[in-house]
């Protein structure tokens, strides 16, 4: 018998359906992986089932827990069963807690909220439940606020919350997305230890296939509102019967063709980089600390070579990326760009600068939205003042080599979906004819079917202008595809580096084996069969 | 905690002595003599002289400056040239007017305010909202002395609940004293009232949208437990920052509002300071206002950190 | 957003017809503000006079057209003082957060908001004399550190964005990429700050002129007609009420203005309700 089954369920805004007739079953002790690209309603779904809709939704379909339908409860009686029939965590766990209670407060109130205990029997409780998700009393008194924690153990917090009072069903939404992959590894087995151990039904929204892979025992792929396809992992996985699932799949592990490029002698040269901050003062006289975010780094990039820089977030690779591009100062060592040597910030020429551009991770915060697409692209023109040739034509240029009609030139950036927009932030980067692109994060806001787009770009551009990346991801899988050498970041030091493919495969630094191992892969066997 | 407490008295010092030194520049640098400016154009030099001595203008800037601050440490802030009697005298007796009329003003705005936050938050978009917000609207409009005045003329003039003016001593019991400081109260609390409750409004609905009081939804708690329990702790901090704000401006507001209920207050004796040239008195005066405000500042500083756990330091 | 605009057209309104008062008094008044008429002293409105006359029997209606000029223009200067000196003030404290000079322009802004006007325009009177503008100036010094925080806080906001990053990228320097790219994105803040700052203007000048710091006789000004009313309230209250009806409805008007326009220019504030 089904814990939740769900029937018809349509939601709608004003007249558009964002969710249509989708229906799906999950038993106790069962994991349910809702996949689908953004936009594809998943979210949405995940909100119907705890009838937390904004208000101006619309709902029909039957939602049973149960066989109570939760439609029909009066608001009154459906707060009773959220959090306590159900629970549910999301994905921003540095948001999702209020910054001005304790964990212990936050945990006990789950109790408080439903009368089951209160005072120190609450707290007692809300102990245990900590205990429970990985938070020992040692570490993690219950007195601890939430910006004492990181975003791992914040969501861990999170979790207690939504399963202190053992709720039959929890609705994880993107519970990882926005962790570092060690602690994604960390936090899924925590939650499928709760399902095996207390007999809780998961359902599972994400994005991201290797995920649901490892976790779940039954799929169901959204698309555009409706579920395409469904069915045990497994075999849905093997199977790929729906082409739109087809699709995902080769998205997600897409590899663009490329050709040997033949390597140039050093472009970019990285020696013994140290950058520090100052913290800042405690109290009016104390003097503050340092923090070393880069610490004696060493990185070469050759002409037209594609070279990956991967890390957790924090590990200082930004700060690396931002040094590069000589946009801070450093307290060490030396860069080297062509052969010649990176002055300070301020005194970088602007032949200099030239030379390299970047590509951003945010499409939608890289652009000033009062410029026109023209004035965006052209901006680094800045640096070739004097240049010959009209700035219309040099625009069109370099929209038509990122596949963009020339005509957008004069639209604002609002109009543009996100793989359009880091077309454009690719076009810009492209104007002053740059032989290294730093892209940070570039592809990682990016839905895998757009994300395949843009790498085949990237690879077709490097081929084309004989271009040099520094590719600085947290995502393993796209710095195999597109890059031909890695370096490994730790807490401001590179522990590894080496070809990529020799990296990936036979590790040897302790940290990149924890990291590799800690990624989530579809097992090659799956693949093979749906590809024979 | 130990140590923000004393990183905030140490910048209360340090903005004590800069305001001090400001004030000390403009009443007897600018001036060039203040003796002379005070006795005015027709002075005979005899008395500019006696004057200047009396004052102890014969020394440096800098020597005079350590003087005035040593003395208004130690409780002397001179002598009042018209009056002829100690200015911290004058300034005692009228101080027990201006600050409890500011405080009883701080209290009543407040006291208003945050209920009525509230109520146009839980309610938004509805009538009692709307009523709220353009009520507030009108409130924001109003000049305090003027909304004073019209006090006057309904509750004092035609109703005859208060009286129009003038101030029983405190000697004479204190619910006399409270009833003739409560139409200046009201006439300062309204308009600062409206501003608060506007802020607590605003603090709630842009708390509701956060990620922490979904969260909180899904644990069980109503839209109402939701924004009581979580979301008005959050939306108290900017409405403190406005408390502490309003303290200055009702300060203000009660020096000139004591002009249209003849208080004895701090506001008639520096306006008559003024009109006399009394520098004495007006500089102990400003620098006694300004260390009010700068009080406040640090005391709203601590409440931040009581509310707010990311601003306590762990010591 | 139709809200935004309802309230922003009414306003906007309310304001014109101030300004338009204001501007018209210099060309024409029903009577003339100097012509004293003991005949017709503290007549109650009429066709004649349709606001009255005061205790010296002038015009009110005359009188707060030409005291509308006085409040306006004390308020408008007040806030290009405070735009003037804070904004650059506030731009160069973003610019170099977190610097010594960041620390110093902070604590200053700090200092000044330790000074009420009402105590600034003290020790300027003080010193002085009283003058409109002497109150210019201290509602001036008020508003700059107004300026400045809003400016910064705004500033730091779009420093961080990757927008100016890409900029100092192409090579901009700090002064540059302020002026192409901080101060447009900030304009919208300034301009609500502004009007916000420019309706307290006329609050603060009618409270000034009311204690006798603002502008001096023979200059109309509508917190010194609410003054000369006060010992005549019981006779006249026309007196007393129709400058601050006057006061009301101009700060009225320009609070629906600035609270439509943030409205309308930042749509998600809007949405919150």
């Amino acid at each position: 018998m089904s814990l939740l089954s769900v029937r018809n369920l349509t939601v709608g805004f004003g007249d558009q359906d964002v969710v249509r007739r989708v229906s799906f079953d999950l038993a106790e002790g069962q994991v349910l992986g809702l996949v689908g690209e953004s936009g594809s309603g998943k979210s949405i779904t995940a909100l119907s089932v705890m009838q937390l809709l904004p208000p101006e939704a619309r709902m029909e379909g039957a939602v049973e827990l149960e066989r109570r339908d939760l439609n029909h409860l009066s608001e009154r009686t459906m707060c009773d069963v959220r959090g306590r029939d159900i629970g549910m965590i999301f994905q921003e766990p540095m948001t999702a807690l209020n910054p001005l209670k304790t964990i212990g407060d936050q945990v006990a109130e789950t109790l408080v909220i439903h009368g089951v205990a209160r005072g120190a029997r609450a707290l007692a409780r809300a102990r245990f439940a900590l205990d429970r998700v990985g938070l020992p009393e040692e570490r993690f008194p219950l007195s601890r606020y939430p910006h004492e924690l990181s975003g791992g153990q914040r969501q861990r917090v999170a979790i207690a919350m939504a399963v202190a009072l053992k709720p039959k069903l929890l609705i994880a939404d993107e519970p990882t997305t926005a962790l570092d992959v060690t602690t994604q590894a960390q936090i899924l087995s925590l939650l499928q230890d709760l399902v095996r151990k207390e007999g809780l039904a998961l359902m599972l929204i994400t994005h991201d296939l290797a995920v649901v892979s490892q976790v779940a025992d039954q799929v169901a792929v959204m698309k555009d509102g409706q579920i395409v396809e469904a069915g045990r992992t497994e075999s849905l996985f093997r199977r790929r019967h729906h082409p739109y699932t087809r699709r995902l799949f080769d998205a997600a592990s897409y590899v663009p063709p490329r050709t040997p490029l033949r390597l140039g002698p050093p472009l970019l040269e990285v020696r013994g980089v140290v950058r520090e901050y100052r913290l800042p003062r405690k109290g009016l006289i104390g003097a503050g600390g340092s923090l070393r975010a880069v610490d004696q780094v060493n990185l070469t990039v050759g002409q037209g070579e594609s070279v990956g820089l991967v890390g957790e977030s924090g590990c200082g690779k930004s700060t690396l990326s931002r040094a590069i591009l000589g946009l801070e100062p450093l307290q060490g060592g030396q860069i080297n760009l062509a052969g010649r040597k990176l002055p300070e910030p301020r005194k970088v020429p602007g032949s200099l600068r030239r030379k390299m551009q970047v590509v951003f991770q945010d499409p939608f915060g890289s652009f000033n939205p009062r410029h026109k697409v023209r004035r965006l692209v052209s901006e680094p023109f800045y640096l070739l003042r004097g240049a010959h040739g009209d700035t219309g034509t040099l625009v069109a240029e370099a929209l038509r080599a990122v596949g963009l009609k020339p005509a957008v030139m004069d639209r604002y950036i609002h109009e543009f979906s996100g793989g359009q927009r880091q077309r454009i932030a690719i076009a810009r980067a492209l104007i002053t004819r740059p032989e290294l692109i730093v892209l940070d994060e570039a592809v990682s806001a990016l839905d895998v079917s757009i994300r395949a787009q843009i790498l085949d770009l990237l690879t077709e551009l490097r081929q084309e202008f004989g271009l040099a990346y520094l590719f600085i991801s947290h995502d393993l899988g796209v710095v195999r595809a597109i890059t031909d050498r890695v370096y490994v970041m730790k807490a401001g030091c590179i522990v590894e580096d080496g070809p990529t493919h020799r990296v990936l495969s036979a590790p040897r630094d302790a940290y990149t084996k924890e990291l590799i191992g800690a990624t989530p892969r579809i097992p090659d066997a799956w693949a093979e069969e749906a590809a024979g | 905690m130990v140590r923000f407490v004393l990183g905030r008295l140490l910048s209360l010092s340090l903005s004590l002595v800069v305001a001090s030194l400001v004030i000390f520049a403009v009443i007897e640098v600018i001036p060039g003599d203040p003796a002379a400016f005070m006795l005015g154009l027709n002075a005979e030099p005899d008395t500019v002289a006696a004057l200047r001595a009396e004052l102890g203008l014969d020394g440096s800037p800098v020597q005079r400056y350590l003087a005035w601050v040593t003395g208004m440490l130690q409780g002397d802030f001179g002598t009042s040239y018209t009056y002829r009697v100690p200015v911290s005298e004058l300034v005692a007796a009228r101080l027990w007017v201006s600050l409890p009329l500011t405080l009883y003003a701080l209290i009543l705005s407040t006291v208003i305010a945050i209920p009525l936050g509230l109520i146009a938050a839980a309610r938004s978009g509805r009538p009692a909202d709307f009523g709220i917000m353009a009520g507030t609207q009108l409130g924001i409009a109003i000049p305090n002395f003027w909304f004073a005045m019209l006090l006057v003329l309904v509750f004092a003039i035609h109703l005859q609940w208060f009286s129009a003016g003038g101030f029983p001593e405190w000697d004479e019991g204190v619910w006399p004293a409270m009833k003739a400081l409560t139409l200046p109260a009201i006439a300062l609390a309204l308009p600062q009232a409206s501003i608060l409750a506007r802020v607590m409004r605003s603090g709630l609905l842009e708390n509701v949208g956060q990620d922490y009081i979904r969260t909180a939804r899904a644990k069980g708690l109503s839209r109402r437990q939701a924004i009581v329990r979580h979301a008005l702790r959050n939306a108290l901090i900017p409405v403190m920052t406005i408390i502490g704000l309003q303290f200055s401006f009702l300060l203000a507001g009660a020096i000139i509002i004591e002009n249209v209920f003849f208080l004895p207050g701090l506001g008639r004796l520096i306006f008559q300071g003024i009109t006399q040239r009394d520098l004495v008195v007006v500089e102990s005066v400003v620098m006694l206002l300004v260390f009010s405000v700068i009080l406040v500042t640090f005391l709203v500083d601590l409440a931040y950190a009581a509310i707010d756990p990311r601003l306590r330091r762990r010591a | 957003m139709s809200g935004a605009v309802g309230k922003m057209r009414l306003g906007g309104v309310i304001s014109l017809i101030f300004i338009g008062a204001a501007l018209l008094s210099f060309f024409w008044t029903p009577y003339g503000v100097e012509a004293l008429s003991v005949a017709d002293r503290m007549r109650t409105p009429d066709l004649a006079h349709p606001l009255g006359t005061d205790h010296f029997g002038r015009d009110i209606l005359s009188m707060l057209m030409v005291g509308a000029r006085t409040s306006i223009a004390v308020a408008l200067v007040a806030v290009g003082i405070g735009m003037v000196i804070g904004v650059p003030l506030g731009l160069l404290a973003s610019a170099y957060r977190g610097s010594f000079l960041d620390d110093l322009i902070m604590r200053g802004n700090d200092l000044v908001f330790a000074f009420p006007s009402l105590v600034i325009a003290i020790l300027i009177t003080a010193v002085f004399g009283p003058s409109a503008f002497n109150a210019i100036l201290a509602i001036g010094i008020f508003n700059i550190p107004v300026f400045a925080r809003v400016t910064r806080g705004g500033a730091l906001a779009i420093w961080t964005l990757d927008y100016v990053m890409a900029a100092r990228v192409a090579g901009k320097r700090g002064w540059r990429i302020a002026i192409e790219h901080i101060l447009p994105g900030i304009a919208n803040l300034l301009i609500v700050q502004g009007t916000i700052q420019f309706s307290l203007g006329i609050l603060a000048e009618a409270a000034l002129s009311y204690v006798g710091l603002g502008a001096q006789p023979p200059t109309p000004s509508w917190g010194r007609m609410l003054a000369d009313s006060q010992t005549m309230i019981s006779l006249a209250p026309h007196m007393a009420i129709f400058p601050g009806l006057a006061i009301v409805f101009m700060v009225l008007g320009l609070n629906l203005f600035g609270d439509g326009l943030r409205d309308y220019l930042d749509p998600r504030k809007g949405q919150l309700a």
